[in-house]
């Protein structure tokens, strides 16, 4: 099987799993209590409309949304639609749920691509650090440290980091609301670069340390492993200086694992936006899932559910491949 | 019944190792005081007397509402000797003459903005957050088990199904889809529950599937199977039993987790329905005074940051002493 093949077959792959997850998605929403006419007809049993209007109304916004069909129809007719980036308009200001996504995601995936980027910037050596040094104090200290960050809640550190940081009665370091600062329209390109990453300091923060302890584990378990390999006994044997042996033969091979992670790293970091985007009022994918579940406004909930669920299959092919490029052992076949 | 002597020796084997770890131990004795916590909140806060003499009659208001009527009802003459809870507030006693008050001799923990005492929030803020992690928990390893089981014992079409439906589990951006469930269904503590333990078997249905594809082709189970034993008794009683030991790690860690998640949920709103205290939830309204409430905030935090790190020291101490090699 050549590249090509290979990548046909993964793809191949995604769809299935991607439907998977439509369905899923299709159904609890199809089958939840709350749906526009629903909506409509307790707004009429509440006594706010007369009863023939009522049910008039009802139909009316049945017919609007589709709601008057059978299930299995509204799902292909969504799905034909999702095929072409088509989700229909918002219940709430009748926008392109597209547009709105549009509007959010970039601020959502630099967010999230700086956190990832930073996690593996700093757990690679962190765990290199910590197998070197396995059973020391340094190594223990790490682990702790790590440790105690994996199980520290996000919305708490971001709450705290507010409180601390962000005014209030102590430190006022740190923006703590949005990605820009009011009045900086007119400001130049640098000021306002800086301005904003400013803005980014802390929820990148919160959506970092808890990646980083799972994946600097993992590296280190990996680093721990190669070092007792044969190679490396022999590229020691053979009198390479001891950073060469690390950094350039244990490194390079326990790193090739951790690539596979970042796929399965995003699921957890769209999740994380959820509650990060919501405390620090940032105008991204997270914040906008927040309120359309609150408002029960089912396209911009089902496109959120589907581009996330494609961009966690994008995350893990893409892994898929640079492992494939990165590791000469692993052949295509090896997939089955 | 032969196999027990065997059973208990691997489980007093465990318990020596776990034995060992010093912080292990301790966070199990944490996760253990948790629990009296919060089976003895009535007898640790709340306004009636835990034992009390009413008209020369013992009784124990704070478990009692019969007794506890009495005892509201009664006059001061008629009491005599009573044994009160060491947190005279109930988790629920609103005294708005009271709110937002710092912790101090009187409120140990200091009010919230209807002047419910924080420290018996908390105390029965505690029942929410185990209970939550301990029936989620429980109902998503026995999704996980079953599926696992399944696919790695029969291989095939089944398994392609259900390893197909860990991957679909996998890509999907679990918490919004407990989220937007949430929303539709009424707040509830067992809505919490089902729809954690619906959504959670995925990572235990991968872990149990790779033991059974890789305990189905010993020798013990050729045996089990010339001897005539059904699919079932060789799933159940032969390798599951073998496999358990790493589920009930992974278990220990997802209880950390579903705790986590149970207060990212009530912190957002979606948690139990109020007035029940939970952790998540008193830190929810500390949004409002964040320049500050402190205290608000402090508590509950340390408290859901504390048990979180207990159970997951028991995951590792468990882990280290069910294979001493992953250490």
């Amino acid at each position: 099987m050549n590249l090509q093949q290979y990548l046909l077959r993964r793809l191949m792959l995604i769809i299935p799993t991607f439907l998977g997850i439509t369905l899923i998605t299709f159904i609890v929403i199809q089958l939840s209590p709350g749906n526009p006419a629903a909506m409509k007809l307790r707004m009429g049993e509440q006594g706010m409309m007369g009863d023939e209007v009522t049910r008039e109304i009802v139909e009316q916004t049945k017919k609007l949304y589709g709601l008057d069909k059978p299930i299995w129809i509204r799902y292909a007719i969504w799905l034909k639609r999702v095929v072409t980036l088509d989700f229909g308009d918002s219940y709430k200001d009748h926008r392109p749920v597209i547009e709105k996504i549009g509007e959010r995601l970039p601020v959502t995936i630099e967010l999230n691509l700086i956190s990832i980027f930073l996690v593996y910037l700093i757990a690679i050596p962190v765990g290199v650090f910590s197998a070197v040094k396995q059973g020391t104090l340094q190594d223990k200290s790490m682990t702790a440290v790590l440790f105690i960050l994996y199980s520290l809640p996000n919305f708490w550190v971001a709450v705290l980091l507010i409180m601390f940081l962000g005014g209030g009665d102590f430190l006022d370091w740190f923006p703590i609301y949005g990605i820009t600062s009011p009045g900086m329209e007119s400001s130049a390109l640098l000021t306002r670069l800086v301005d904003h990453l400013w803005h980014l300091v802390l929820p990148v923060f919160c959506l970092t340390y808890g990646g980083l302890a799972g994946l600097s584990r993992f590296m280190r378990a990996g680093m721990l492993e190669e070092i007792r390999q044969d190679y490396i006994r022999t590229a020691r044997a053979k009198g390479l200086p001891e950073k060469l042996v690390i950094f350039k033969h244990a490194m390079r091979n326990s790193i090739i694992p951790i690539i596979t992670l970042m796929g399965y790293l995003l699921p957890g970091m769209l999740g994380g936006s959820i509650i990060i985007e919501s405390i620090f009022s940032i105008p991204g994918m997270g914040q906008l899932s927040f309120e359309a579940v609150l408002s029960r406004d089912y396209p911009v909930v089902m496109a959120i559910a589907t581009i996330s669920a494609l961009l966690t299959l994008l995350g893990i092919l893409i892994s898929d491949l640079l492992y494939v490029w990165a590791d000469p052992r692993i052949t295509y076949e090896a997939e089955s | 019944m032969k196999s027990m002597p065997a059973k208990q020796s691997y489980s007093r084997l465990v318990w020596n190792q776990y034995r060992r770890d010093r912080v292990a131990i301790m966070g199990l004795v944490f996760v253990l005081t948790l629990f009296v916590v919060a089976l003895a909140a009535p007898f640790l806060a709340g306004s009636s007397p835990i034992a009390a003499v009413l008209d020369h009659e013992l009784i124990f208001p704070a478990v009692s509402t019969k007794a506890r009527l009495a005892w509201d009802r009664a006059d001061e003459s008629q009491k005599g000797w009573t044994l009160s809870p060491p947190v005279g507030y109930g988790p629920t006693e609103i005294d708005l003459s009271a709110n937002l008050e710092p912790p101090g001799s009187g409120h140990w923990l200091g009010t919230d903005d209807r002047g419910r005492d924080v420290m018996a929030r908390m105390i029965y803020g505690s029942r929410v957050s185990l209970s939550v992690g301990f029936v989620a928990v429980s109902i998503y390893t026995f999704i996980g088990i079953f599926l696992g089981a399944f696919a790695g014992y029969y291989g095939g079409k089944v398994d392609v199904i259900i390893s197909r439906s860990i991957e679909v589990m996998m890509c999907f951006p679990t918490f919004f889809l407990i989220l937007t469930v949430l929303a539709f269904l009424k707040p509830s503590i067992y809505n919490i529950m089902i729809i954690l333990g619906i959504t959670g078997w995925p990572g235990v249905a991968r872990l149990v599937r790779g033991e059974f594809l890789k305990q189905r082709q010993l020798d013990y189970v050729t045996a089990a199977r010339a001897v005539g034993a059904s699919d079932f008794r060789i799933i159940f009683r032969h390798i599951l039993p073998n496999s358990l030991a790493p589920v009930l790690v992974s278990a220990t860690f997802g209880v950390a987790g579903a705790i986590l998640v149970e207060s990212s949920l009530s912190y957002l709103g979606f948690g139990v329905p109020p007035p029940t205290p939970s952790w998540g939830e008193i830190l929810s309204q500390s949004k409002h005074y964040i320049d500050f409430a402190w205290w608000l905030t402090i508590f509950p935090g340390a408290a859901i940051f504390l048990t979180v790190t207990a159970y997951n020291l028991v995951g590792e101490g468990l882990r280290d002493a069910v294979d001493p090699r992953l250490k």
